[in-house]
């Protein structure tokens, strides 16, 4: 399996992802960091909004939302065993 | 110049805004959004600020008064944070009240749900100030959705007193008050858990740490300041050289003078 | 002392310029890595965690009040279930309270003619403030004991938040900030409440525009008259399907408040308050079950006193205003006549007429008076004396040549004209900019002007009145 790395934003709803760097800078960075998106940092995504952004995530046990404009500014890894589970669904 | 520590503590607390009456103690109120500080502050005050199911709901800060075992405590609701990392107008808030304030006992207010996000918080309240007591809230609901928090582990591992409540019922809070109390009279002694750092960044702490420290005698977490310096946090700068213009320069630059170093 | 300030000062900016912003920021980096690994290390000692049945029913809640098909809705349909509750809950008590009062104001007259006061000081005390108070009491307090204790009961539920979700995308397009919609939410209690609740939106330029644009939100003051005129001229009176109509009308107006609000934000964020949207986070914190009791009683004794407090302080002088007023003649005309006359012809063409417009405007000072003022201006030309129904009060308006239009377009002037005193004095506090506090009277009163006007000039001319 290839760990492929992706933008928050495209974490298929119901998949955990490990945080692995951020691209944002400045203010923007603190806040991610703050909220706990520090790189190594387990993410699930939980929802999206009826219009599709923003998009709610589980962060450290905290439903938090964020928009898919802030959400591109950190890269994940697809977690395997989600990834397991998808594909046993399908 | 030899100022008492009585009027050094009623000058810093004029800055902000505070009127205090002799012998009374400064108790801050901190935590992250929604996890019941105002609650917890309208059951300790009797007063009746507003409180709501959502982050945010208290915006201005509120002050209170009660009295335990004889002591006249001032209790201060600040805005809730996730951090003290000074990224937004409420942290910063938050921040220099604690660091400039210098309130005698923090309570901050954890949520038991999850405790991860809210041990961040403390771990930083912990840097700035040792008279720490944690109040881990909401434990009903913890129990409603089968999370075990084991307030000993916590006390022993954070190294400061762990009270379990549930505000909204008024469980838990005489202990609080008694621990608050003893924390803020030097009865209880505490030895909070300090983060360590990566071994670049504590060296590069300690070097700023020993530059820092001959200018400001009166003060009382160096290295707190250290790292904020080492992180390029301007807002921490323009706050002390704020506060130094206000009058209160006695309690940083004088040794010996401040507050809690009693 | 002040050497070593400076010493200090240069001391510490020649630190912060030795390490460059690309070490500080990795340095935070770290910095944060260590705290949270820290935090994770003692959590994993301190808390166990099993099956959480709690948390997965909350998000089976949320997959249904934030869904694609079914979010929307019922947010509106929510609001329409409270404002009908609040509409036929109040009706009968209401009634009673005005039937008592108006009993009280009966007993005061006879006394005033027991001990012989003369005729202008029972006019200013009794037809004047205190019928005035009677009004905002009996008119007012009903729907509030009912809609605030409903609308706290959601708020303690954790419901707004997910409201915030749900909207974020329209506040986005408009350049603002999600969180205004629960700054909105706060304003249906009071503007002035909610131009403070706006302290959560971090960015100025969003903080700002949230602060200027929450007048659109009926807030306490303005919720009676809305829901008062929709009852008479929408609903009919007094069966079901009329304050399922009439709850209908106030909900489109609420949505309508919504749609101009978005609508100015935007305007506001493409010319005075030019920017792009900031960072946003939105916490959706996990449903808890409400303390009904307690609801019930604070809110309720809380409002309650409130609003007594402010009919006193602010209707009765009103009141005793207004009769003097409309009892002050120059020449063959009240003074109330003469200002009346004066604004009409403007009025006419929104809709309005000189009385309604006149009562906006001695209304600055509470949203709560503009009804009652209206009411004993038409009352002190006319021979009408007893008024302790919707009935009386749909003959009254009618007699004075209340059309729907009319009732239309006040309850539209009501919804986007200037904030109230206390807000606008609120608005001046936290933008400490006499600028921006008369821009927030002038912006929404255009807007009001310009949409009755339309309105009214578009149904004028279709015939339609
Ligand atoms: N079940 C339960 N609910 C609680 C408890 N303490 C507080 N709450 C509820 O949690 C919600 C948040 O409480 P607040 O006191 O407003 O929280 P806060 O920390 O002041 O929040 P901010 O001002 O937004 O930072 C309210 O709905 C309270 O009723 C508790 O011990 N148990
Ligand atoms: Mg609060």
């Amino acid at each position: 399996m290839t760990d492929t790395i992706v933008p928050l934003s495209q974490l298929p709803n119901g998949a955990s992802g490990t945080v692995k760097y951020l691209t944002a800078q400045g203010q923007v960075r603190r806040h991610l960091l703050d909220l706990g998106l520090v790189a190594g940092s387990k993410i699930e995504s939980i929802r999206r909004s009826p219009a599709g952004n923003p998009t709610a995530f589980n962060i450290r046990g905290a439903i938090i939302a964020l928009r898919n404009e802030d959400a591109d500014q950190v890269f994940v890894t697809l977690d395997k065993t989600m990834e397991e589970k998808n594909e046993s669904h399908r | 110049m030899k100022a008492t520590d009585k009027s050094c503590c009623t000058e810093a607390y004029e800055a902000f805004g505070l009127k205090l009456s002799q012998n009374q103690l400064v108790v801050a109120l901190a935590g992250n959004p929604n996890t019941g500080k105002s609650t917890v502050f309208n059951a300790l005050t009797g007063l009746k600020q507003h409180t709501g199911n959502w982050p945010g709901k208290t915006v201005l800060r509120a002050e209170g008064t009660f009295v335990h075992r004889n002591k006249k405590i001032l209790l201060v609701d600040l805005p809730g944070t996730y951090s003290l990392l000074a990224t937004s107008a409420d942290e910063q808030v938050a921040r220099d009240f604690l660091v400039l304030g210098r309130p005698h006992a923090v309570i901050v207010v954890a949520d038991a749900t999850c405790l991860e996000r809210n041990l961040n918080l403390v771990l930083q309240v912990m840097e700035i100030t040792a008279k720490v007591v944690v109040c881990v809230n909401l434990m009903d609901e913890a129990a409603r959705r089968s999370i075990k928090v084991d307030i000993e582990v916590l006390s022993r591992e954070l190294g400061v007193p762990c009270i379990p409540t549930v505000a909204r019922d008024g469980k838990g809070l005489t202990e609080l008050k008694d621990a608050v109390l003893d924390v803020a009279t030097g009865v209880t002694a505490t030895s909070p858990r300090q983060v360590s750092y990566e071994p670049h960044v504590e060296q590069a702490a300690a070097r700023i740490e020993s530059r820092i420290r001959p200018y400001l005698p009166g003060w009382v977490n160096h290295r707190w300041l250290a790292l904020r310096l080492l992180e390029g946090d301007m807002s921490i700068i323009k706050a002390i050289i704020d506060h130094l213009g206000n009058g209160s320069e006695q309690l940083l630059l004088q040794e010996g003078s401040a507050v809690w170093a009693r | 002392m002040g050497t070593l300030n400076s010493t200090l000062s240069s001391l510490l900016s020649s630190i912060n310029q030795e390490i460059s912003a690309k070490e500080q920021q990795k340095i935070r980096d770290s910095i944060v890595s260590s705290i949270y690994s820290c935090a994770e290390e003692i959590a994993r000692k301190a808390a166990h965690h099993q099956t959480d049945r709690k948390f997965e029913l909350d998000q089976k809640i949320d997959n249904i009040v934030t869904s694609r098909v079914f979010g929307i809705p019922i947010m509106l349909a929510l609001l329409g279930v409270i404002l009908w509750l609040t509409i036929t809950g109040a009706n009968y008590p209401s009634q009673l309270l005005a039937n008592s009062l108006f009993w009280l104001e009966g007993q005061f007259t006879n006394f005033f003619m027991m001990v012989g006061a003369p005729d202008w000081l029972h006019g200013v005390l009794v037809l004047g403030m205190y019928r005035g108070l009677a009004w905002v009491v009996s008119v007012m307090l009903p729907p509030m004991a009912i809609f605030f204790p409903l609308f706290t009961l959601l708020e303690d539920l954790g419901y707004l938040p997910r409201v915030a979700f749900n909207l974020d995308r329209y506040f986005k397009k408009a350049c603002a900030h999600g969180k205004q919609a629960l700054t909105m939410c706060m304003g249906f209690g009071c503007n002035a409440a909610g131009v403070i609740s706006c302290r959560i939106i971090e960015s100025p330029r969003e903080r700002l525009i949230a602060v200027l644009t929450n007048v659109f939100v009926p807030c306490n003051g303005r919720f009676p008259i809305l829901i008062s005129l929709s009852m008479i001229f929408i609903g009919g009176l007094g069966a079901t399907a009329s304050s399922t109509a009439a709850a209908a009308v106030v909900v489109l107006l609420v949505l309508l408040g919504v749609v101009v609000t978005l609508l100015m934000s935007w305007l506001l964020s493409k010319t005075v308050l030019k920017g792009e949207p900031s960072f946003f986070t939105l916490e959706l914190p996990p449903y808890r079950k409400p303390q009904v009791g307690r609801i019930l009683i604070r809110s309720l004794l809380d409002r309650t006193i409130f609003v007594l407090m402010r009919a006193i302080v602010v209707a009765a002088p009103a009141g005793a205003i207004t009769w003097i007023l409309a009892n002050t003649y120059i020449g063959d005309l009240s003074i109330i006549a003469h200002l009346a006359g004066w604004l009409d012809p403007f009025a006419v063409l929104l809709g309005l007429d000189g009385i309604i417009l006149m009562a906006f405007i001695l209304g600055l000072p509470a949203n709560e008076i503009v009804l009652p003022i209206m009411i004993m201006s038409y009352l002190s030309a006319g021979a009408m004396l007893e008024l302790d129904s919707l009935t009386a009060l749909r003959t009254l308006l009618v007699d004075n040549g209340w059309t729907w239009l009319t009732a239309l377009s006040t309850m539209l002037f009501s919804l986007l004209h200037f904030p109230c005193g206390t807000t606008l004095l609120t608005i001046y506090k936290e933008t400490k900019s006499l600028k921006w506090t008369a821009f927030a009277a002038l912006m929404p009163l255009g807007t009001a002007i310009l949409v009755t006007f339309a309105i009214a000039q578009f149904a004028v001319l279709l015939g339609l009145v």
